[in-house]
């Protein structure tokens, strides 16, 4: 760990003028970056900890709820209404990390958790995110926990979180503030896909700061998340699923689909969303999802069974949403 | 007052059993629980002393090559830097277990990645973590084999007996598979720390170390310092499952440092320096042939492997070891391979041999009975061979047996041949699978003394470690039980090198070793009694401070006045081992879970028995059962070093990412302690316990999976991507 300057912010915009400078960066929850200081991964100079901005509330905001970017984990997977009328979000924070994780992490820290490849975590390997120009280890390397979809010969990584595979299935929006303006992005738009860039995980430009996740009117339905991994918690997923949906008559009339740990974003396909609506749930149909899913999908070795696993594990949630006998 | 024994018979007394104290056995609590989980007991790191300094390791990302230059200067005028050590004493490795010498030297010479070569010391140490990652310096690379699949091989062990390709051709039914398990680390929750102060003549460290006998050996030949200058202390043990067998890297460096700057140094290893530089368990490659006739007698038995370590290493995984005897078959090949590759030093990580060794065998026998059509407990039972089959000796008592057929009676097991995919519950596949267990067993010598005053209190001292195991609670039996004490009034007193060397914490010899010398001791003691009463000790009985005799008793004041006695017991194994083949037993019964989609498996339930000779204290021996078995978990279906193919490096090196079995993965496990008094094994009949727990389990889980869906995964661990690639088609 590098030595670093210390400030708490006490108001947003102090926060927001603080973090537009060079090499700081915003504190919230730590459980993300400081391991990541320690490890000398990141070396902010200035630490801006805004834990005492008043960004904690989760609150209703017309139909839809607002969850302020400093709400933990636990708070949002614990509330009520996510409860009863957003499981799948619920499910998803509540299949991450530990209890004790859960209780200090935040809603703007999880979307901006980093990867968890060995290659950006060790500093002694090449990592184009890390350090961009000096190569990708895991291209050659390691690369089981790496991306199927939407990669870069720059950078295999994936997003590893859970709760914004969940808010891309809802549909949620992020909501971002600088000290001059405030913007909102849909989750689905937040995280970027690697390109020639891959040093930027997301659209957030310095200075700006996420001041909380709207979620949109409830819509009910069959919410489920699924999360593939070697062992049965604290681990991330090998593959993940959020899956909003709903039957009448015995078609689908809502299936908003979200994926996690095969891209370096949550990856929503509108074209999946198009197949299967008005349509009645088959094995066919299933398959068809999939291939729109796995178009353009690649392994790189030790990944590969990603393609396979990602295509069964949505047959899965499919399956056990519709009632679909396998 | 002491008492030597070098046990060349065996001991067929059952003396623990004439005794009247009823401790021995009894599953009580351990004595500093309480202390360890109210924080109050203190680890190595934990320690402070005035004007201490911090050091930090530096490593370096080569797997080989040569440090050519150390910029001292890049880093001396960073803040709170006070020095900068590279002395040629600094070790590169650890220790091998029971090494007693320095291991591998000067640091300088770089034969894997992330080899320490320096310390830098400052004042706390976030200034020495920030000047180890700022020290300059530059390397010569050379080019050194990663991959044990393609690096030279040299012959390190082989058993001929017969004509195995011979029996293969001729038997009914045979099985002929290759299975591979990859690298494991221990993953102690302590890392690995070392606090140390130099006197000007003499060195005092806290560390975290299993065997403080050879440990001091070793710094002292480390350090070029005569023995009776080093001390050390490692009174509680955060877990060490091998990697703390030998002293490593951070102990000689701290001991460098203290001696050079005359000031106490303190060096903690981060929880990757753990990974990347402590002990790893060899990756195998195996071979399994078997060669049976037509009633499932085994005719043929072929056990082929290829471990890995670094050159210059003399360890090898010692894969075959019970497949030596296991199980019968005339015609038989045993075959160890060492290749020489650039990864961390492997070396004895929990169960060396066993814990890869076994489950593959299991695995094997779980496909023959398949193929025979017979229930696969029944095909364990027909093959448990009358003599070693190799080298025509007896066996010593053996439970293996009656482990599994009261395994299989705790467990519930349908005694029938196996056909996969007979359950599924929604998406799972439910299946069970089952292994024998079986590990080596081995005493070593050891030495305590045990000090009896008459306020029927006593004291017992070694330098025995207890590294998370119960040393403290059944020594305190074995002395209570002996002199007719209650455990509450006798003081353990363990891991100072300044007591009396007793075995140290390895190889599952430690309890079967100091408690036998802590019984010697008590036999000393108990002898001594009786000739101031003028009996024969055998006519003695003790019992809550009071001895009692045929026609009188008296209180131990009585005896003593105010006299404290003591003796020191000093065990040595003998030729009672020798003629007999001495090994404890056991049997695994698991029932999984596997999901037809993705071939997450889960463990639903699993049963252990185990036959280790004398149970010293029930509770702590079913926790070690306790462990194994959460180890086979492990074993079987997540733990897995990554190295990288390109530099050699290790990817996965934190508790994040080297997967170990949370709560979750593991169920209700139970466990079964068959009685058993081996003569042969020990003066006071017991056997190990501390890794038999995992030795063939992992091999239950791999039958239970491909009962469940019908996927015979062949590489561990089983993760949901090999187990989804070898599931049948629907
Ligand atoms: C061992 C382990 C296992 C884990 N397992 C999982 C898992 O299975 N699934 C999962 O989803 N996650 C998992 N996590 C990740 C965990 O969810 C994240 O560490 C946590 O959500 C980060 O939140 P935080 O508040 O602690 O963020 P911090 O560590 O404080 O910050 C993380 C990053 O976000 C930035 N940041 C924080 N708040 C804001 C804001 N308001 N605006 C802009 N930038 C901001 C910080 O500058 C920093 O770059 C795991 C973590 C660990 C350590
Ligand atoms: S995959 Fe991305 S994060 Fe990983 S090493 Fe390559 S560039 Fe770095």
């Amino acid at each position: 760990m590098r030595p670093f300057d210390y400030q708490r912010a006490e108001r947003l915009e102090h926060a927001a003028q603080l973090t537009a400078e060079a090499n700081t960066l915003a504190l919230a929850g730590g459980t993300n970056l400081v391991d990541l200081m320690k490890l000398q991964v990141e070396t902010p100079q200035t630490l801006v900890d805004i834990g005492r901005l008043p960004l904690g509330t989760i609150a209703d905001e017309g139909e839809g709820l607002r969850i302020g970017a400093l709400a933990t984990n636990t708070a949002t997977a614990v509330h009520p209404r996510v409860r009863s009328e957003y499981p799948v979000l619920a499910r998803a924070i509540l299949s991450g990390a530990t209890q004790q994780l859960r209780n200090k992490a935040t809603t703007g820290g999880n979307l901006c958790q980093r990867t968890r490849c060995y290659y950006f975590t060790n500093i002694d390997q090449p990592c184009n995110k890390r350090e961009p120009g000096s190569g990708c280890g895991a291209i050659k390397g390691i690369a089981r926990i790496h991306a199927v979809l939407g990669a870069s010969d720059n950078c295999i990584a994936t997003y590893p979180g859970d709760m914004a595979v969940a808010l891309a299935a809802l549909g949620a929006t992020v909501e971002i503030a600088s000290e001059r303006r405030s913007r909102s992005v849909p989750v689905r738009d937040f995280h970027r896909l690697p390109g020639d860039t891959p040093e930027k995980d997301n659209v957030l430009e310095p200075g700006e700061l996420i001041t909380a996740v709207t979620l949109p009117a409830p819509v009910g339905g069959i919410q489920l998340y699924r999360k593939v991994r070697e062992r049965s918690s604290y681990a991330f997923a090998l593959c993940s699923v959020a899956a909003v949906i709903d039957l009448a008559e015995g078609r689908f009339t809502r299936a908003d689909l979200a994926f996690g740990s095969l891209a370096h974003k949550p990856w929503h396909d509108p074209r999946i969303t198009d197949l299967l609506v008005g349509s009645e749930p088959t094995l066919a149909l299933f398959d068809k999802a999939a291939d729109l899913l796995l178009e353009g999908a690649r392994g790189y070795g030790e990944n590969d069974f990603k393609i396979p696993l990602a295509r069964r594990t949505l047959a899965a949630v499919l399956c056990e949403a519709t009632g679909v006998e396998p | 007052m002491s008492v030597h024994l070098k046990q060349d018979q065996p001991d067929n007394r059952n003396v623990l059993d004439t005794m009247v104290q009823g401790v021995i056995g009894a599953a009580l609590p351990r004595p500093e629980g309480l202390m360890k989980v109210t924080g109050t007991a203190s680890y190595a790191a934990e320690y402070d002393a005035e004007g201490l300094l911090e050091g930090v390791l530096v490593t370096v990302p080569i797997v080989c090559g040569e440090i050519t230059m150390i910029d001292e200067a890049s880093v001396l005028g960073m803040p709170g830097v006070v020095a900068v050590l590279s002395d040629e004493r600094m070790t590169g490795r650890p220790a091998q277990g029971m090494a007693g010498e320095a291991p591998f030297q000067p640091a300088r010479e770089v034969r894997y990645w992330g080899q320490p070569v320096a310390l830098v010391v400052a004042t706390t140490f976030e200034q020495a973590r920030d000047a180890a990652k700022h020290l300059k310096l530059q390397w010569r690379v050379e080019d050194a084999p990663l991959d044990p699949k393609t690096a030279e091989t040299e012959e390190n062990e082989s058993t001929r007996v017969g004509d195995l390709a011979h029996a293969m051709a001729d038997a009914a039914h045979t099985v002929d598979v290759v299975i591979t398990t990859e690298g494991h680390a221990s993953a102690a929750m302590e890392p690995h720390a070392a606090l140390a102060q130099w006197d000007g003549k003499a060195l005092t460290v806290h560390a975290s170390l299993q065997m403080l006998k050879f440990n001091r050996a070793e710094l002292a030949d480390s350090l070029n310092l005569d023995e009776s200058q080093v001390r050390l202390l490692s009174p509680y043990v955060g877990g060490g499952f091998g990697s703390k067998l030998g002293v490593s890297q951070e102990v000689v460096a701290a001991s460098l440092a203290a001696i050079q700057l005359g000031r106490p140094v303190r060096v903690v290893m981060s929880r990757q320096q753990v990974f990347q530089t402590i002990m790893r368990r060899s990756e195998t490659h195996q071979r399994i042939r078997l060669a049976a006739d037509a009633e499932g007698k085994l005719t043929g038995f072929g056990h082929e492997a290829q471990v890995s370590n670094l050159p210059g290493e003399d360890f090898a995984e010692p894969v075959l070891q019970s497949s030596q005897f296991l199980y019968a078959g005339d015609n038989r090949l045993l075959k160890l391979d060492l290749a020489r590759i650039h990864r961390m030093t492997a070396g004895s990580v929990r169960a060396p041999g066993e814990a890869v060794g076994v489950q593959t065998v299991e695995q094997a026998m779980d496909m023959l009975a398949e193929k025979i059509g017979i229930d696969p407990v029944e095909l364990r039972l027909r093959n448990i061979p009358e003599k070693h089959p190799a080298k025509d000796k007896p066996f010593s008592s053996r439970k293996l047996a009656e482990c599994l057929r009261k395994g299989a009676k705790a467990f519930g097991w349908e005694p029938r041949p196996r056909t996969p995919r007979h359950t599924r519950e929604g998406e799972w596949w439910i299946g069970t699978g089952m292994a024998s267990a079986a590990r080596v067993h081995s005493v070593v010598e050891a030495k305590a003394r045990v000090i009896l005053r008459p306020d029927a209190t006593a004291v017992v001292e070694t330098d025995m470690t207890d590294i998370g195991t119960g040393s403290y609670a059944i020594l305190g039996q074995v002395a209570g039980e002996m002199l007719g004490l209650r455990p509450d009034d006798i003081d353990v007193r363990l891991g100072d090198t300044d007591l009396p060397p007793g075995s140290g914490s390895g190889g599952s010899f430690g309890a079967a070793s100091c408690g036998s010398a802590v019984f010697l001791a008590c036999d000393g003691l108990r002898k001594e009694l009786a000739k101031r009463l003028d009996i024969a000790s055998e006519d003695l009985t003790l019992k809550d401070g009071v001895a009692r005799w045929d026609g009188g008793e008296k209180a131990l004041n009585e005896i003593l006045g105010s006299e404290v006695i003591d003796c020191v017991g000093h065990f040595e194994p003998g030729a009672s081992t020798e003629d007999v083949t001495v090994s404890s037993y056991g049997a695994f019964f698991a029932e999984v879970a596997v999901n037809r989609w993705t071939g997450e498996t889960r463990v639903r339930r699993m049963t252990g028995a185990f036959g280790i000779g004398r149970v010293l204290n029930a509770r702590t021996a079913r926790s070690q059962c306790l462990g194994g078995m959460t180890w086979c978990i492990g074993n079987a279906l997540t733990e897995s070093l990554h190295f990288d193919p390109v530099d050699g490096h290790l990817a996965n090196c934190d508790l994040a990412e080297y997967h170990v079995p949370v709560h979750r993965d593991v169920p209700d496990l139970e466990v079964l302690l068959i009685e058993e008094r081996d003569a042969a094994a020990s003066p006071i009949q017991a056997k190990g316990v501390g890794e038999l727990g995992l030795c063939g389990g992992a091999g239950a889980i791999a039958n239970a999976i491909y009962d469940a869906c019908g996927a015979r995964v062949l590489s561990y661990p089983m993760t949901p991507d090999k187990v989804m690639a070898a599931m049948p088609k629907v």
